[in-house]
């Protein structure tokens, strides 16, 4: 059922997302500040979603959705308890 | 049976997932790119609207079209996302904020400049001093 096409662009798909993580990893290393690591971080969560939406797609099991999903539940958590503990120094008030 | 409505779903999937991929790799070209974090913020911002969405609404129509089977959970994931994108960039601003005038970090001069003060006498609401009474209030402690 899959064609060629499918194919090169889940390919292409896997190579541009692989890519922007190194990208991002590239940004969470270098800094400069701790909101630009936050940052890299948050957007490492977005391209692994990607990536696991893409692997869903190739595999034809639809049970990388709940995968996802959690995925993006607990990159808002970390992202915002992480700017929580720097804004005030605690996270839950 | 490649029926030709198959094969223009393929093409139409295809579509979708290099569009989706192509905005995630722009997204974090400009996350290392842009100068400034305000600047940075923009970046990341497009890889999780609209290459995510790209992605999943192809992801919708290839179990649809292939398998014959409506998921529509998946667009929980954009709709969960939308939510709370604009959030955490402005958690991410306020944290950049704060360190700026707490003097831990510096902002590098961008082609936007830096951003503009608040009006009058007020400051950014970075770290605002809990009201009185509030769980966050332990000036009796």
């Amino acid at each position: 059922m899959t064609t060629g096409v499918l194919e090169g662009a889940l390919a292409f798909g896997f190579a541009a997302l692989g890519v922007a993580l190194a990208l991002n990893l590239w940004r969470l290393v270098r800094g400069p500040g701790v909101a630009d690591r936050i940052l890299a971080l948050d957007t490492m969560v977005i391209n692994v979603i990607g990536l696991i939406v893409l692997a869903g797609i190739e595999g034809g099991s639809g049970t990388s959705f709940e995968a996802a999903l959690l995925l993006a539940m607990v990159g808002f958590v970390g992202t915002v308890s992480y700017c929580k503990f720097l804004l005030r120094g605690d996270i839950i008030e | 049976m490649n029926t030709p409505p198959l094969a223009y779903a393929d093409l139409f999937v295809s579509a979708l997932i290099v569009l989706g991929a192509g905005f995630a790799l722009v997204g974090s070209w400009g996350l290392v790119r842009l100068p400034s974090l305000m600047e940075r913020l923009h970046g990341p911002t497009k890889a999780s609207t609209l290459g995510l969405g790209a992605m999943l609404v192809a992801s919708v129509v290839w179990f649809q079209l292939g398998k014959g089977v409506w998921t529509t959970h998946e667009l929980l994931i954009p709709m969960f996302l939308f939510i709370t994108a604009p959030i955490s960039a402005n958690m991410i601003a306020k944290v950049h904020l704060h360190r700026l005038r707490t003097g831990e970090a510096s902002e590098p001069a961008g082609p936007a400049g830096p951003p503009p003060p608040p009006p009058g006498s007020a400051d950014w609401a970075t770290h605002e001093v809990p009201h009185e009474g509030t769980p966050g209030d332990f000036a009796g402690d």
